[in-house]
């Protein structure tokens, strides 16, 4: 699954931080159905959790009302130098993870 | 004007026919009432409506995404702070879009996504806080369809 | 005024309204030229501006990974022969479609790329639609962003510009409406809920929330096709290309948006 974080890469003890991230995901609703009028199953991102050096400041638990290729946009208080690790699953047991590190001066 | 009374006798019908709605498409049924999650989510506590704002346009112009915000009004400190967002589309074949779960170290209680809304409804979101009460705030939502069919 | 000319100013008239094609079988840009982004809502403009909500920006990024990606017998990438594409493909897009010297078909972007992938890298041929083709046409075109296109139209190429032409303006479907009557002669005006633009391609391949997905400006050409319920050709045949071509030089200036974002 193709995915794309955006958050700084630096930041000042303290300082909240937005943090974004999309991921490419048909997020399949369940209520679609094919050229041949087959029910087209449902499939989405059921769970994402962000950890920072470890431990976990986000969770998103979502459905088919969330929209496909899912966008979340959330913030973080930057206390330490390290790293944040997104980690997500959908219906099929398919899983995702991005990480992306961050310097905290101060 | 023909005054005939057999003539307008069938008028008067055909147009009683006409103004009988025509049946709606059926829309897809529920998983479950809104009320009923909700009562999962606070366990029968009373939700005050407030300190929550859903930034949500008025009109989508397509239900397939629409961009939302939604934000507490919380320090997110360590004895107070938000710890747990549930969104709702009243109208969605399943209501409950997303719930997210925060904590102090989040900062600020702000979170933006896309979601689906089927068809022209009330976006509610409800905030339970570390103190153990619960918030809320609604957004009316007015969605459009495309004009032309899209049969690719 | 004699009767013999109001005669023939009536019969003028008539003939006018029966025919209002005939007059229009000419290419003519509408003024003054908008992309369709101008037309669409706040949301969707918003999406297209931010480099990073834009979800078409997810099969770029996907693009750029193909790119790099070895494929076919003598893993080969793309980068193996043409490098970095942020300089190698910056310009390429705004000549598209157009006449390899001896061809009788046009080739569009998707078409060079199918090719360049068989004959080569020697590799399993990518399907039109299919997710790894639009990831590279979007990242290939997105290196032309800002870039205004320019096809050439003459030559060997004017009997394509001229077929493109006339499909514009040729009534098709149960509707019986042509390209023309809504996005030349319409454009601004409202169907449904929904504000008519000027139909231009500049901005493809694009995210279309309606699809929920990223899609081909061959596949959008199916979704008008069906809309006026006129039988859709698959993506690829000529007839597309011809009007691709006719597209591509009445957006004029207009800049390359890939990845735009529509309703």
């Amino acid at each position: 699954m193709t995915a794309r974080i955006q958050m700084p890469k630096q930041a000042t003890r303290g300082q909240v931080v937005e943090i974004r991230i999309a991921i490419q995901h048909p997020m399949e609703t369940g209520f679609r159905r094919d050229d041949g009028g087959r029910e087209i199953p449902k499939n989405v991102i059921n769970k994402l959790i962000c950890r920072y050096n470890g431990v976990e400041v986000f969770r998103a638990e979502m459905g088919s009302g969330v929209a496909a290729n899912p966008y979340l946009d959330f913030f973080v208080v930057a206390d330490a130098s390290g790293e944040l690790v997104f980690d997500w699953v959908d219906d099929n047991g398919m899983t995702g993870s991005e990480r992306a590190p961050i310097v905290v001066t101060g | 004007m023909v005054k005939n009374p057999e003539r307008r006798t069938f008028v008067a019908w055909l147009g009683a026919l006409l103004a009988l709605p025509f049946a709606p498409r059926r829309a897809l049924a529920q998983s479950e009432p809104v009320e009923a999650m909700l009562q999962k989510v606070t366990g029968g506590a009373a939700v005050q409506s407030g300190r929550v704002n859903l930034d949500i346009p008025v009109l989508a112009e397509n239900g397939n995404s629409v961009s939302l915000k939604v934000s507490v009004d919380s320090p997110m400190s360590a004895s107070d702070f938000v710890k747990s967002i549930h969104l709702y589309a009243e109208k969605n074949p399943r209501p409950n879009i997303a719930n997210f779960y925060l904590n102090p170290r989040v900062g600020r209680a702000q979170i933006s996504t896309r979601v689906r809304l089927a068809g022209t409804q009330r976006v509610l979101a409800v905030a339970a806080l570390s103190d153990g009460s619960f918030w809320s705030g609604t957004a009316e939502v007015s969605v459009t369809n495309s004009s032309c069919y899209d049969g690719t | 005024m004699t009767p013999r000319i109001l005669a023939g100013l009536f019969l003028a008239a008539w003939l006018g309204a029966m025919f209002p094609n005939a007059a229009a079988q000419q290419a003519v840009r509408p003024q003054p030229l908008k992309s369709g982004i101008e037309f669409a809502g706040a949301e969707v403009r918003a999406l297209q501006q931010d480099d990073f909500a834009n979800p078409g920006m997810l099969w770029v990024a996907r693009g750029e990974k193909l790119w790099r990606e070895p494929a076919g017998t003598e893993s080969q990438s793309c980068a193996s022969c043409h490098g970095d594409a942020k300089a190698s493909m910056a310009g390429v897009a705004t000549r598209y479609p157009l006449l390899d010297p001896g061809a009788t078909r046009l080739v569009n972007l998707e078409g060079r790329i199918m090719q360049c992938r068989e004959q080569r890298q020697h590799a399993a041929p990518l399907k039109y639609e299919s997710e790894e083709l639009l990831a590279l046409t979007a990242y290939v075109r997105h290196q032309s962003r800002g870039m205004p296109v320019k096809v050439v139209i003459d030559g060997q190429s004017r009997s394509h510009f001229e077929a493109g032409r006339d499909l514009y303006y040729r009534r098709m479907g149960q509707m019986n409406l042509s390209c023309a009557q809504c996005h030349q002669q319409n454009w601004g005006k409202k169907l449904g809920p929904e504000i008519i633009s000027q139909g231009h391609g500049n901005a493809y391949p694009i995210y279309r929330l309606e699809w929920q997905t990223v899609g081909s400006l061959h596949r959008r050409f199916r979704s008008c096709l069906s809309g006026v319920r006129a039988e859709m050709l698959p993506q690829g045949v000529p007839e597309y290309l011809d009007l691709e071509l006719y597209l591509a030089w009445r957006s004029g200036e207009l800049p390359i948006e890939t990845p735009g974002v529509r309703r």
